[in-house]
């Protein structure tokens, strides 16, 4: 199999659901001649034509209005967010409409969106261009969440998000878009988590940027003779609360691992599914997350305000060492 | 241009006065529905809020009666009308307020948020400015299959961020999509006049959307003006827009005693009920008498009667594990 950049692996994803369905579309802001300002959506206007594949106004409102509307009427509407912090403005017609249709219309109709968006920090781009979006939709039924950490994944998901029949957030770190990975041509099951590393003393759980870090860490502790087992969710709604249990099962430790607000953040959700799923197994669960401050932009504050492979391996080190 | 014969206007004369006075009793069905549920909410039946068209039904009636099947309509909050107007079956829609199994939602809606897809209806927004954005998506998907969007939407959506946006979205794609503001003087309790700088309809035209004012309480305004616009649209030039100056008889919503009203405001306005109009436009323009338009009341009476009964002798649905995903 072919290895290719994340970036590549989104305009392949779009690319090949445009040629398979008629009804899939695709706009956002600077994405169809200029080609998207992260370089993932090149050439698909010239491919599939201005009518299916073309660049909107600066009107978020418009755009995810749009989306849903023209999704009740047939089609299966892509839109980019440019930045995940531009998020708020499409969130009337995500929350209130798009997700809330096949409950409220007794399941007359779904809203078969796709709202890609580009999300996360290390990028230097300050408190507004660098957030996580995920906690400000974790409570909303009827939208999925996901959020791949591979170039496979990031093809692969996205298939499925646009092939699926209900309004999905597909989030795309910002800090992933130059990354290398295998991308075949098959579609993946939203829902589903992945154990990436195998391992017996503690359960790394995380997702995107943090899924990297997190097996970073791992090599960093096998080195200290703990090894830890990574698991990337792959989707933050529906979690897949199942394969985590099964970990927790084994390792009776565990710490997720969120890029993102500590304060009502989907680490916070994973720790409460284990608590009711799995009490009598767990030794020690915590989370490592963001502070609860805006992202700051000087490189020195914003590399601490991460959570790093190093800062992930210390802390299971200093929770072993209290444990043991 | 050959005049027509006496013979082919008396016809065309027979034919518009059975199509208004359709009209007139899809009008007196809306205010009669209204009517019960004003009085089904003062009993505790209707429940939460409820926001009613009385006074208006010049508006959806007029507009709905110029669409076509493969067309779409977004209505609002205040939305009974416009689901009456597109033949959302009365009894399914007062279920639905009551809350009963045989609700069009079966009871998961309520008022504010009717979906009935297959009477043309696809949704009742209840955020301001809502209808605005679902029509304009709707319309992007018309526009390859064929089809007009209606979005309806008051004097106060005029100020919400969708209205610029998705006019100025449907301007630059040429969407198949009717704008029609339902200016009842209020948005909410608060003049329109007090917090709108300028006109409302200086804004679409500025966007270069072709754009008119019309009086809303008469029938053949309303329908004339949307039949025109529909065409436009239907033709492939874009956007249009109507301000539809009306009045809402009754307050914004349930809680509202409607004590911002100018002295005498309500009178005058009674005056020009659409009602009144169209029964004084159908005698003078049609011979259509008193007697006819009693007996259309009268069967309207008794429909009516009839939903409220069905309707609330409806079961409650039984509580269940909803569905949070289609297919899972």
């Amino acid at each position: 199999m072919a290895e290719i950049d994340f970036r590549d692996a989104i305009r392949d994803a779009l690319d090949e659901e445009l040629a398979r369905d008629d009804t899939v579309i695709f706009f956002g802001e600077d994405v169809a001649a200029p080609g998207g300002v992260f370089a993932t959506t090149g050439g698909l206007m010239d491919k599939h034509g201005p009518e299916r594949v073309f660049d909107t106004p600066i009107s978020e409102l418009a755009i995810a209005g749009a989306a849903f509307g023209s999704a009740v009427g047939g089609l299966r509407p892509v839109i980019e967010i440019m930045f995940a912090d531009f998020l708020p403005l499409v969130m009337d017609s995500l929350v209130n409409q798009a997700a809330k249709y096949w409950y409220l219309s007794n399941e007359q109709k779904s809203v078969p969106l796709v709202v890609r968006t580009a999300a996360g920090a290390g990028g230097r781009f300050g408190a507004v261009h660098s957030q996580m979006p995920v906690s400000w939709f974790q409570g909303v039924p009827g939208l999925k969440i996901v959020c791949p950490s591979t170039p496979g994944d990031a093809k692969a998901l996205l298939k499925a998000a646009i092939r699926d029949d209900n309004p999905v957030l597909f989030v795309e770190h910002k800090r992933l878009y130059a990354i290398k990975g295998e991308a075949g041509g098959d579609v993946a099951t939203i829902g589903e988590a992945r154990v990436l590393r195998e391992g017996s003393d503690v359960a790394i759980v995380s997702a995107m940027k943090g899924v990297h870090e997190s097996l970073a860490a791992a090599e960093q502790l096998s080195a200290e003779g703990v090894e830890a087992e990574v698991i990337d969710l792959r989707t933050l709604r529906p979690l897949d609360t199942q394969t985590i249990l099964k970990s927790v099962q084994k390792t009776n430790r565990l710490v997720v691992v969120e890029e993102g607000p500590r304060t009502g953040g989907w680490a916070g959700e994973v720790l409460a599914q284990v608590l009711e799923g799995a009490l009598e197994d767990i030794d020690d669960a915590w989370r490592l997350a963001t502070p609860d401050h805006p992202i700051p932009y000087s490189p020195p504050l914003e590399d601490h305000f991460l959570p790093g492979a190093e800062a992930i391996a210390q802390s299971i080190l200093g929770r072993d060492g209290r444990h043991h | 241009m050959a005049r027509e014969s006496p013979a082919a206007a008396s016809s065309s004369r027979d034919s518009e006065s059975e199509l208004y006075s359709g009209l007139y009793r899809r009008m007196r069905l809306i205010r009669r529905f209204e009517d019960d549920v004003q009085s089904l909410f003062q009993r505790g039946l209707v429940h939460g809020t409820t926001h009613l068209y009385s006074g208006q039904e010049a508006g959806a009636v007029g507009v709905c009666s110029a669409l076509g099947d493969e067309d779409r309509v977004a209505a609002t909050y205040r939305g009974h009308g416009a689901a009456l107007a597109l033949g959302v079956e009365p009894e399914a829609l007062m279920a639905e307020l009551l809350g009963r199994a045989t609700g069009v939602c079966e009871g998961r809606s309520g008022s504010m948020n009717v979906i009935d897809l297959e009477h043309r209806l696809m949704g009742c927004f209840s955020i301001v400015g809502g209808s605005i954005a679902a029509a304009t998506g709707m319309a992007l998907a018309l526009k390859r299959k064929g089809g007009v969007a209606v979005a309806f939407f008051g004097d106060g959506t005029a100020n919400q961020g969708y209205f610029p946006e998705c006019l100025n979205f449907a301007r630059v794609f040429d969407l198949p999509v009717v704008y029609v503001c339902e200016n009842n003087r209020y948005g909410e309790f608060t003049p329109f006049e007090q917090v709108t700088g300028g006109k409302i309809l200086d804004r679409p035209r500025t966007l270069g959307i072709q754009a008119e004012t019309i009086d809303g309480n008469d029938i053949w305004s309303v329908r004339e003006a949307a039949a025109a616009a529909v065409g436009r649209a239907r033709a492939g030039e874009g956007p249009q827009f109507i301000e539809s100056l009306t009045y809402r008889f009754v307050g914004h919503s349930r809680s509202d005693p409607g004590a911002y009203r100018a002295p005498g405001e309500l009178d005058e306005w009674r005056k020009r009920d659409p009602l009144v109009v169209t029964r004084k436009g159908l005698g003078d323009r049609y011979g259509v008498t008193a007697e006819a338009l009693d007996e259309i009341d009268e069967s309207v009476e008794k429909e009516m009667a009839a939903v409220v009964d069905a309707a609330s002798s409806a079961p409650f649905p039984e509580p269940e594990q909803a569905r949070e995903f289609k297919g899972g």
